[in-house]
Parts: structure tokens; C-alpha cells; sequence
């Protein structure tokens, strides 16, 4: 890929890397490859502060009592001659067990409705592929989500819900995603994992990563409870492969 | 155990330092105090590490009853500050007994005080910081705002012998009502008249304007083409338009990432001067070049080093234990700082 990259001052201590103005899995490896080769070759913390990557751009945050902006481009500009060379490590593709429906998904049946297809089609559409995470953001530990099958898109919720569990997976148009931490929202919620996506408390704070993959597996309502519990107490390994691997 | 006692809540007081440095690419707001400046030179009037955990007291003040010894100081908006009910100077530093209360009488200037304490609060950090995140329910104390009843520990409250003040120069003008901007990253979606619109007319604090962000109302500001942008990472004082023309500026407990187009940033050092501002008040921006903004960065580090330094030769007066009173008594217009310490004498 040849494509050049866009700097722009963000403030007088950030730049707004753009690489595209297109979401697709190339652009965002090129995102992830440029992040870790500001890891690897710039003090990360001195005068770089944090970085954050999206679907098609980084946006680097630099202490500008240390480099200037002018400086930090140039250094940048560097960095980019580079990331053709870095080797990204396999993608990890994360397993997210789901129970499916019931009180867990209560808007499975729309989606089966909307849609002209069984529920067991819909679980199947769903749990079939897996999902690149292009991002986190918008709440702690939430994963912008690509890849769903069209056949199983549904519009929102006409009133969204004031409530909604952790762990809640839902689909909102073409989109796909699970709810952190308990929120409001206006999501079709089609089932519930037991995984904590998100705790403050202890390390590793978010379970999911940009870069990864997520499949989710249908598990029913006894699996979750024996495995919320194993989450609860600590005892739960979460199951990670390598993408293309079975 | 040291602590302090909330007598009476207030409207909304946080513990907060200067943030949680390093989560955006997980989806974990920054937080931390909304004018770090004012937090930062609390912390360095009692002899505390600049990013020590303080309290950001919000427009309405609390009752605080001090259940040990210890040094406090209070910058920023001033809320009238009282001690035992005798008014106390904002940005000098007070010893307080166990037993006097604190409290606040009203909002004369700003929005929002801190008030540091000798030593820092005993607060476990979340993810590095002592900041508070009240939507996320974590960080500071119990990841909510203060309320009655509660006791917050001390770490290491210190009897600080020196009376200390700062300078009228090193504290900003709450009345200038001129925040100045970078021109944003998506200035190529906005119409040009509306950039000259935007950087000419007043704009007014909404009631929409929390730690988050400060919706603005005043002329509309028109987009070229639709206001949405592919979701990336937003900067600390960003200015969202969203289709309804309206401004957003995002504050300290803004979202990691957003998708609005973006017309301009507010610079590093005016962040703590719209901190004081408050909804009603109008402001108007002003553009500047990035280079111009980092150099006001670098002068503003540079009078917190010099305030720092003045005091750090002093530091070795911050005892560690509560048998020390230290009382200021005028006699003839001259006001005294008396210290008594007390020494058990064998019998």
C-alpha cells in the first residue's frame, strides 16, 4: 500500500493521523502497523503521551512543552517510511460465548421477524462469522465491530431502552456489538455473554483489542450461569485462537 | 484513622487529579480536573506533588468538618471560602485543627475551587489515577461525587509552618471572556463564511454544559456536505458540530473517540479559563497558530515551575504529626504566625 498519510494539528498537543477517508480491513491494519511502530521506535512517554487508533486514523497526543508540533510531524513522516517493515503479530481471534434469546436477547424475534428467517437462522448467521474489532471507543471496552451478514441487519429500537445488562449482545443496522458496562441504549439485544469486557479493578482492565477478532459461540442459559460463576470467582480462561486456525 | 467528614453535600464535589493518562485506545475517558492549572497550584501551595487527587468543588460548596490536623489551600472559582465562619483567602494556606468545619457561602467568581490538603487523600488508584468518573462509577471516591456522611482518609495530613500565598499575576482573569483556537481537523467541511461567522460572533454556555461537555448556543454554523466523519479519537477541548449547527466543546470526561465534524480545539491553556466559566456566561473565539499555543503551554509550565520552586526550599517544614497548633494572631496591625509545639515534660 502507497498511500500517503494526512497530518493535521489537533489542538496544540495533538495530530490527527488520516490514512483514508474509507473504512476497510487494509486501511485499518495500516492504522494498527503505524501505532506499533511509534511504539517501537518513539519514547512512548516522554514525548509521545497516548495514542489512539480508529477505523482509519491515530490520533497521537504529544507533550508539547517537550516537541514541537512541527518536530513531532517530521518524526511521524519518519515512522511512516517504516511501517511497510513491521510485522504485525497473527490476529487473535477472541471466542465470546452467548446465550441466545430468551431473557437474555428479548429482541431476537424481531430480528428472526424483520428479517423473514427462524431464530435458529439468525443465531447461526450471527455466530458463523468472525467479527474484525476496527476500534474501541465510545464507552470503556466497547468494540467497533465489522463484518455482519446483511441477511440478519435490523433497524434500532424505535424507544430505546433505559437500561440494558452488561454483557449485552445487540445489533443496531448493519452493526454488531456488546455492551461494557450496564447503559442505556436503543440496540436489538439478541443475547448476553458471561465475559466482564470491562473492569476497572483489575488488570487487564478491557478484554478486547483492536486488531482482534471476535466469534461468538451460542452456549444455553445452564453454560452461562456455571460460567458466569467460573467469571465471578476468577477461575474462567477465556479462549483465544489464531485467526484462520479452527 | 485521619480523614475529613462531609457535613453537607453541596452540588457536586469530585475528587480528581490530572487524569487517566494512557486508556483512549481502550474507550476509557481521560477525567481528571476540569482547570488543572488551579488544581495544580493548590497541590504545590501545601507542598503536594502537582497531580495529587484534590477536591473540584462545583458552584455550590459542601460543609467539611476536619477530624484532624492538617494544611489546606484553595484556588481556582471562588466560592467564598469560610473557616469556623471567618472568610479565608483563596490561594494561601491554612492550618486547620480537628474539629473546624469548612464551609462556602456562595459563588463570587469562576464555577468550580479546589481545595488540596497536605499529603493527598487516601484514594486507591484506578488505572493510575485518583480522578473520579461519575459515569463510569469509578475512580476517586467510590466513583461518585460526594455526599453527607462520608469520610475521606487522609494520607499524610502536615502541620505546613509557612504561610504561603500566590502571587495576583500567577492567578488568571475569570472575566476574560476570549478563548482562543486552533482551526480543527475537518475545517474543509464547514462552509467559509461560517468559519468567519464562528470566529466573529458571541457564543453563549448552554444549560447543557457538565464535565463532558459544554453545548453552546449562538448562530447556527452551516457544513458543506452532512456533519459526520468516520468515528476517531476527540482532544481535550475539541468543538463538535453536529448537524444542527450547534457547537460541543469536549471537556474532561468526553467520550474517547466521536464523529462529528470538527471545527476548531481550544488550546491547552485556556481549557482552565473556560473550567470557570459557567452556563449564561459568552464567549467569543479567537484563532491563533499552534506555535503561539505551545509557547503559552511552555510559559505556563515555566510559572508553575517558579511558584514550585520558591516553595520547595521549604519543604522540610511539613511535619508529620498532629501536636504542632500553629495560630495567626494580629497585634498592632501585624498579623503573626504563631506555631506551639507541644512536648510532654516529665514531672
Amino acid at each position: 500500500m502507497n498511500i500517503k498519510a494526512d497530518y493535521k494539528p489537533s489542538g496544540d498537543n495533538g495530530i490527527l493521523i488520516v490514512f483514508s477517508n474509507q473504512i476497510s480491513e487494509d486501511i485499518n491494519i495500516k492504522v494498527r502497523g503505524f501505532q506499533q511502530a511509534i511504539a517501537e521506535n518513539l519514547n512512548m512517554h516522554n514525548e509521545i503521551i497516548e495514542v489512539i487508533p480508529a477505523y482509519t486514523s491515530l490520533l497521537v497526543i504529544y507533550d508539547a512543552t517537550k516537541i514541537t508540533f512541527k518536530k513531532m510531524v517530521e518524526k511521524l513522516r519518519c515512522i511512516e517510511e517504516i511501517v511497510h517493515s513491521i510485522n504485525l503479530p497473527p490476529s487473535e481471534v477472541v471466542h465470546i460465548p452467548v446465550a441466545y434469546g430468551g431473557e437474555f436477547g428479548p429482541d431476537l424475534i424481531n430480528v428472526s421477524n424483520h428479517n423473514g428467517i427462524s431464530i435458529d437462522e439468525v443465531i447461526e448467521l450471527h455466530s458463523s462469522v468472525d467479527y474484525l474489532i476496527y476500534m474501541i471507543g465510545f464507552t470503556p471496552g466497547f468494540p467497533y465491530l465489522g463484518g455482519m451478514k446483511e441477511k440478519i441487519s435490523t433497524p434500532r429500537l424505535k424507544v430505546p431502552r433505559e437500561k440494558i445488562e452488561a454483557g449485552s449482545v445487540g445489533i443496531a443496522g448493519n452493526q454488531t456489538g456488546i455492551y461494557p458496562i450496564e447503559s442505556p441504549g436503543g440496540w436489538q439485544i439478541i443475547g448476553r455473554t458471561p465475559l466482564k469486557l470491562f473492569n476497572p479493578e483489575e488488570e487487564p482492565y478491557v478484554l478486547l483489542k483492536a486488531g482482534q477478532y471476535i466469534r461468538f459461540e451460542a452456549i444455553d442459559k445452564n453454560t452461562f450461569v456455571n460460567m458466569q460463576n467460573e467469571v465471578n470467582e476468577g477461575t474462567y480462561k477465556v479462549k483465544y485462537s489464531l485467526k484462520g486456525s479452527v | 484513622m485521619s480523614s475529613i467528614r462531609i457535613l453537607r453535600a453541596g452540588l457536586l464535589t469530585t475528587i480528581q487529579d490530572l487524569g487517566r493518562v494512557g486508556f483512549q485506545q481502550y474507550g476509557i475517558p481521560v477525567s481528571g480536573a476540569m482547570d488543572k492549572y488551579s488544581l495544580k497550584l493548590a497541590n504545590i501551595l501545601v507542598g503536594n506533588d502537582r497531580g495529587e487527587g484534590a477536591l473540584e468543588i462545583t458552584m455550590l460548596g459542601p460543609e467539611i468538618l476536619f477530624n484532624c490536623g492538617t494544611t489546606i489551600a484553595i484556588t481556582g472559582g471562588n466560592l467564598t471560602p469560610t473557616i469556623n465562619d471567618v472568610d479565608i483567602d483563596m490561594y494561601r494556606t491554612y492550618v486547620v485543627k480537628p474539629g473546624d468545619k469548612l464551609k462556602f457561602k456562595g459563588l463570587k467568581n469562576g464555577c468550580r475551587g479546589y481545595m488540596a490538603v497536605s499529603g493527598g487523600f487516601s484514594i486507591k488508584p484506578v488505572m493510575g489515577s485518583k480522578s473520579t468518573y461519575m459515569r463510569g462509577q469509578f475512580g476517586g471516591f467510590k466513583g461518585r461525587k460526594l455526599k453527607e456522611e462520608d469520610f475521606i482518609p487522609l494520607k499524610k495530613p502536615g502541620i505546613l509552618l509557612e504561610d504561603r500565598k500566590i502571587k495576583l499575576n500567577y492567578i488568571k482573569n475569570y472575566n476574560n471572556r476570549v478563548v482562543r483556537v486552533i482551526l480543527g481537523t475537518e475545517l474543509h467541511m464547514f462552509k467559509k463564511d461560517t468559519i468567519d461567522v464562528f470566529l466573529s460572533e458571541e457564543y453563549q454556555l448552554t444549560n447543557q454544559c457538565d464535565r463532558m461537555g459544554y453545548r453552546l448556543e449562538g448562530p447556527g454554523l452551516k457544513h458543506v456536505s452532512g456533519s459526520d466523519v468516520i468515528s476517531g479519537g476527540i482532544n481535550l477541548g475539541a468543538i463538535q458540530v453536529p448537524g444542527d449547527g450547534k457547537p460541543i466543546i469536549m471537556m474532561a470526561d468526553r467520550q474517547s473517540t466521536g464523529g462529528y465534524a470538527k471545527i476548531a480545539n481550544v488550546i491547552s491553556t485556556d481549557i482552565s479559563l473556560l473550567a470557570q466559566m459557567k452556563p449564561g456566561d459568552k464567549i467569543r473565539f479567537q484563532r491563533i497558530a499552534v506555535e503561539e499555543a505551545q509557547q503559552l503551554l511552555i510559559d505556563e509550565e515555566k510559572m508553575l515551575d517558579d511558584v514550585e520552586k520558591k516553595f520547595s526550599s521549604l519543604k522540610e517544614k511539613i511535619m508529620e504529626k498532629n501536636t504542632t497548633r500553629v495560630y495567626n494572631i494580629r497585634v498592632k496591625g501585624i498579623e503573626y504566625r504563631v506555631v506551639v509545639e507541644e512536648e510532654k515534660v516529665k514531672s
